[in-house]
């Protein structure tokens, strides 16, 4: 009950808004696909096309091999969760859940209101029907619940009745529309384990769309970042925050925000950062943009690979670490944030070394380096011979 | 005044509330005296309606005896069986085709949509009297005047139903309909099943629309029917009017009574859904 997804190309305008530039994504079977991005980069609108909800304008998804282009959203054999969960407002719980069989083993005639239940040879269907219904509902634990109305339940039991509805049945390929953002954080939390779990015990291919990078973080095995229609990159959790190919997913990607400072490369390619030299070498010229992780800075002596000091503006204490909102002392005056450990902050303060200008170290493989078109430098190790720059560009990391 | 501004103040009324309130309760009033009225003239002598003093009781009570002349002066209970024919007649098809035709014009992305509806609205500012006479050369053509189909063809295709049901259906959801079709359920089904249930409100309100407009038309039935059999009525009310010895108030008041009835009824029982649909939907 798995299946990959190919999409390939897709194309989606509304009006003169081109809302999908040529999507291609290949999901494997059993993946579990997250599609992350700022509101209104068309992750919500993919996800439709691909249940076969709204049409595309241009390319086409393969399921299992097969296109299903031309296919109704029945016939692709997906489910989908949506943000609101879409339960059918006046359907007891049981009902909700059963409406997908229902549709699938019971003829149109059997379907209608009263007559349906008089029509000969489907009791066996709809014994079998409730069996499945029961079963789903005590894998979600809404066993109990199966006699009331969606508007008695709380968000966290509609949750699980969109999931069960979901689940019922059982489809190669989950599609979730931001299933938790109607959820306070604690819940939030708690469904991210169990969606996690519930991926593991199904084994289907889950495409989740999310806006919560947290989210897509801790649940997905590959991660997909989707700006302004296009699919910016592609990578499993760890590789796409600490590997970036772009300042933009260096931006959504992170909390606090990575630091972005100005730097520049000398002709012979050396980096400064605000004028202090770094060992950081490119293959261009000109300037250029340093990320560094807020927890990849600490405080130091000036001694460090790469060295920023600036003024302290604000703290914020988060328990175990400290958040230091600082003013970069260089003549771009940018604030960038540092992320001490409570430990380091209070020793700090003991020294009495809040008042002063701060230094930061980091060490030169912590550094994150964009282009002037936000594509990510890679640093050069060898020495280049004359005459024979080479430019790398994150094209060449995409590729890889 | 002091005791005035206490006593506002303990019924937590400003003197605005008050003023509104005494404004509503005079225009209630001026809703329910005619009912009133009818009521008291059904129960006294036809005479006492001429009396030069208003009196707020019968001063002769004659009790039932109006009631049984109007039963034994005309069939009630035909007309009232008529007009109930003519009112479910009249609603089945209206929901039939207004339902269908809003659900597409709300959820379904089409060409000439916008023009489709600016029609409908168009259509709204059409009164009965203007299509009257083709209507009326096509029955006689097809020789169906005075009949219960007559009387009911005009008013099959609503538009007020139509743009009532199209502003209830645009506020439902897309995501359900979208996930009633991934469940795998057809268009038709999604309408019947998903969507109408959730606009039991409007429908209320435009049945208790639709049933109060019909039982109470006369025009429409006095160009079609000439049968008294087929009298719905307000055109029954009519033969109560006799020539020979002026209009007597008293039957005819009880039976006015008799035929308002279960226009009441019906609305007592629809009130709470019909102020929701209302509301709601913002007509009127």
């Amino acid at each position: 009950m798995t299946a990959t997804v190919s999409i390939s190309s897709i194309e989606k305008s509304f009006g003169a808004a081109r809302m999908l530039k040529g999507v291609s994504v290949d999901v494997a079977a059993g993946e579990f696909l997250t599609l992350v991005g700022p509101s209104g980069c068309g992750k919500s609108t993919l996800l439709r096309i691909l249940a076969g909800l709204i049409p595309q304008d241009g390319g086409s998804i393969h399921i299992d091999g097969a296109a299903v282009d031309h296919l109704p959203p029945r016939a692709r054999d997906v489910a989908m969760v949506f943000q609101s969960y879409a339960l059918y407002p006046h359907m007891s719980v049981h009902d909700n859940i059963a409406t997908p069989l229902k549709a699938r083993r019971l003829n149109s005639l059997a379907r209608l209101p009263v007559l349906g239940s008089l029509m000969p040879g489907q009791k066996t269907v709809r014994a079998g029907i409730d069996a499945a219904v029961k079963q789903v509902a005590a894998q979600v634990e809404i066993e109990a619940l199966l006699d009331r109305r969606p508007a008695q339940l709380s968000g966290g039991q509609r949750q699980r009745v969109a999931l069960a509805r979901a689940m019922v049945r059982q489809p190669r390929v989950f599609l979730m529309d931001e299933p938790l953002s109607n959820l306070d954080a604690r819940l939030r939390v708690h469904m991210r384990g169990e969606l996690s779990e519930l991926h593991r015990r199904l084994g289907a291919t889950f495409i989740y769309v999310t806006h919560d990078q947290v989210e897509a973080m801790t649940m997905s095995s590959r991660v997909a970042l989707m700006m302004d229609g296009e699919i910016v990159q592609v990578a499993p959790p760890a590789e796409i925050y600490s590997n970036p190919s772009d300042v933009r997913v260096a931006r959504f990607i992170g909390s606090p925000e990575i630091n972005l400072l100005p730097g520049r490369a000398d002709p012979r390619g050396y980096v400064t950062l605000a004028g202090r030299a770094t060992p950081l070498r490119v293959g261009m010229t000109g300037g250029l943009t340093i990320g560094l992780r807020p927890e990849t800075l600490a405080i130091g002596d000036g001694s460090s690979d790469i060295v920023v000091d600036g003024r302290l503006q604000r703290i914020e204490r988060l328990g175990h670490d400290v958040l230091l909102h600082m003013r970069h002392a260089g003549d771009d005056q940018r604030s960038f944030t540092a992320r001490v450990s409570a430990m380091d902050f209070d020793a700090l303060r003991m020294a009495g070394r809040l008042e002063a200008s701060l230094m930061f170290g980091a060490r030169a493989t912590a550094a994150l380096m964009f282009g002037a078109d936000g594509k990510r430098l890679m640093p050069l190790r060898d020495e280049p011979s004359a005459g024979n720059v080479t430019y790398t560009s994150s094209r060449a990391l995409m590729g890889a | 005044m002091a005791r005035h501004g206490s006593l506002l103040s303990r019924s937590g009324l400003t003197p605005g509330q008050l003023a509104m309130h005494a404004f509503l309760l005079l225009c209630a009033f001026a809703m329910l005296f005619p009912f009133y009225w009818m009521l008291l003239t059904a129960f006294r002598p036809s005479q006492e309606v001429f009396s030069p003093t208003f009196h707020w009781l019968p001063q002769t009570f004659v009790g039932l005896d109006n009631f049984r002349a109007a039963f034994g002066k005309a069939p009630l209970l035909r007309f009232m069986l008529n007009g109930a024919v003519i009112c479910a007649g009249i609603l089945a098809v209206q929901l039939l085709t207004a339902i269908p035709c809003a659900y597409a014009l709300a959820k379904y992305e089409f060409r000439g949509r916008g023009l489709l509806f600016a029609l409908v609205l168009f259509a709204l500012c059409v009164p009965v009297q203007v299509p009257a006479l083709p209507l009326y050369m096509t029955l006689a053509f097809t020789g169906t005047l005075d009949s219960y189909f007559a009387l009911m063809l005009p008013f099959f295709l609503s538009v007020f139903a139509i743009f009532l049901f199209r502003q209830v259906f645009r506020s439902f959801p897309d995501d359900v309909i979208h996930a009633a079709r991934l469940d795998g359920m057809g268009e038709m089904e999604i309408l019947w099943r998903i969507v109408v249930p959730s606009a039991g409100p409007a429908i209320a309100a435009f049945a208790v629309f639709s049933v109060t407009a019909h039982w109470n038309d006369l025009y429409w039935p006095l160009v079609v029917v000439t049968s008294p059999e087929l009298a719905p009525p307000p055109l029954g009310m009519m033969y109560f009017n006799d020539p020979d010895i002026g209009s007597s108030f008293g039957t005819l008041m009880a039976a006015a009574t008799l035929l308002t009835a279960p226009l009441t009824v019906l609305f007592l029982f629809a009130q709470r859904h019909f102020v929701q649909g209302v509301t709601m939907t913002g007509v009127k």
